[in-house]
């Protein structure tokens, strides 16, 4: 087993593990940070395959930023009650795991079926932001453009959502 | 052996990493100092200069003072968030400091820990994790006064983080590229970045203000409303590690705008306009970066005892309503500017 191979074993356990304390921690905000530790070993994968901008922008955008607005909105709500997995009810605590067993049987058949492609040149992502960003800009700027249009609605939605009036 | 690059790949390695903490243990309590000095003397006082001769010894008196304390934790606290959160607030600025470069080259050692093509990305990705250690202590401490301060802060940071990112985009434009190293090279040929972009660095300097809690933005502790803030219900080491975190991360701004907007290890004249080549211009090089450095953890100090502290409004709207719109401009008007002179 060599470095890498190694460096793969621990990111992905710890991983899994992170995940599944997300799940069973009776407090919302440290499962938030289970959380925050799930997209750190998820950035630790996309550099073991040597895309370093991916990995980059995961912590950016999920870790630095999405999550602390996640622990902002749950601290102003202030749950005070844990909230045990086994606290559930009979039909949640079965059902759980059936879905995750179905999801998972979905993804293996997958998997299973998949014919991956050789191994892109290590250089495509080697943290060259031309290479990630040029594709963007040329090949797929209209879905992009939509994305960020679509993005615009939803927060004008949001914001006209929950718009209070200030006159009776 | 020793000439083995390898092996001397490594030693540098282990070299660069010692500097980097050594700058950063010996700057930051001296910071302290300097700032209780500085502070005393714009407010016309004396300040502390009797331990040591005027007061040189007054950090380490500082540190032991600290260590002796008791570490107090109370049953009210989450105790492992607790303990983590100083930690979490000192980390980050550690992290980003491996970089940003401290010199150009002393003998065949380039004086950068990571000469990474996305640095600048890596910085502030980063960066945006020192606002868990504060909100975090907020929460965990389980108090009224630290979560308001946690609170705060997490919004102030969230928001001016956005400007930090938008107000270095022009930047990136004009070099090229988001390696640090790159950038002061760019810099080394075609005159300091503050030049060209005196909008971009005043937005990031401000904003980096806010990022670092410090006054006009120090909404977090304010001392009238919140006793001190999200760091109420420490004491001894944490709290000592909370005080480090805030002056490694002034530091570690000062480290960026240095880099970034005045040029890094560089001079506008031979030889320290180009990266160097003998022993004694790579170590004058390091030492132009440190003295870039101090300078701007003197505006630092400076402002924090000349202007008064914002409204809480008045910091969301400053952010919101002034920066961001500002910084899209400044890109959108550096964009046409840099069409127009590669078409005509």
């Amino acid at each position: 087993m060599n470095a890498g191979d190694a460096l793969f074993l621990f990111f992905s356990l710890a991983l899994v593990l992170s995940a599944l304390m997300v799940v069973l921690s009776p407090n919302a905000v440290v499962s938030a940070l289970y959380l925050v530790l799930v997209f750190l070993f998820t950035a630790g994968l996309y550099i073991l395959l040597q895309a370093f901008f991916l990995a980059l922008l995961q912590v950016l955008v999920y870790a630095g930023a999405i999550m602390v607005l996640f622990l902002f909105v749950m601290m102003v709500l202030d749950l005070r009650k844990p909230c045990r997995w086994w606290d559930g009810n009979l039909p949640a605590l079965m059902g759980g795991p059936l879905v995750g067993l179905a999801f998972g049987a979905a993804v293996w058949a997958t998997l299973r079926r998949t014919v991956w492609p050789e191994a892109t040149s290590e250089t495509l992502f080697r943290g060259d932001l031309a290479a990630v960003v040029t594709p963007l800009f040329s090949r797929f700027l209209l879905p992009v453009e939509i994305i960020a249009l679509l993005l615009l609605v939803a927060t004008i939605g949001v914001v006209v959502l929950t718009r209070r009036e200030d006159h009776p | 052996m020793w000439t083995d690059p390898a092996i001397l790949e490594w030693i540098f390695i282990l070299v660069k990493i010692i500097v980097i903490f050594g700058l950063v243990l010996s700057i930051v309590p001296y910071t302290v100092l300097a700032e209780r000095r500085i502070c005393a003397w714009i407010q016309d006082r004396v300040g502390p200069n009797r331990v040591g001769f005027q007061g040189l010894l007054q950090p380490i008196a500082d540190a032991l003072k600290l260590m002796l304390k008791e570490d107090m934790l109370s049953n009210h606290v989450h105790k492992v968030v607790f303990t983590l959160a100083p930690a979490l607030v000192f980390m980050p600025s550690l992290m980003v400091l491996a970089v940003i470069p401290w010199g150009s080259a002393i003998g065949p050692m380039t004086c950068v820990l990571s000469d990474m093509n996305a640095g600048m990305l890596f910085a502030l990705a980063v960066a945006s994790f020192s606002v868990y250690g504060i909100a975090l202590a907020g929460w965990a401490s389980n108090s009224k006064y630290p979560f308001l301060g946690g609170m705060r802060s997490a919004a102030q940071m969230i928001s001016y983080e956005v400007c930090l990112g938008l107000s270095l985009v022009p930047l990136f434009m004009q070099t090229g590229s988001l390696n640090l190293s790159a950038i002061v090279e760019y810099q080394t040929q075609h005159g300091w970045l503050m030049l060209y972009h005196p909008v971009a660095c005043f937005i990031f300097i401000t904003s980096l203000f806010a990022e670092c809690n410090r006054t006009p933005f120090d909404l977090p502790e304010a001392e009238q409303e919140l006793v001190s803030g999200y760091n109420i219900e420490y004491s001894s080491l944490k709290f000592g590690l909370f005080f480090l975190g805030e002056y490694a991360n002034m530091l570690v701004a000062s480290a960026l705008v240095t880099t970034l907007f005045l040029g890094g290890w560089s001079l506008p004249f031979a030889p320290f306009n180009a990266p160097a080549t003998v022993i004694w211009v790579g170590l004058a090089h390091v030492g132009i970066f440190v003295a870039k450095v101090c300078a701007m953890l003197f505006l630092f100090i400076w402002v924090r005892w000349t202007v008064p502290r914002f409204r809480y409004d008045q910091l969301m709207a400053l952010g919101w309503k002034v920066f961001f719109p500002l910084a899209l401009v400044n890109i959108v008007v550096v964009a046409v500017i840099m069409a127009c002179r590669a078409n005509l």
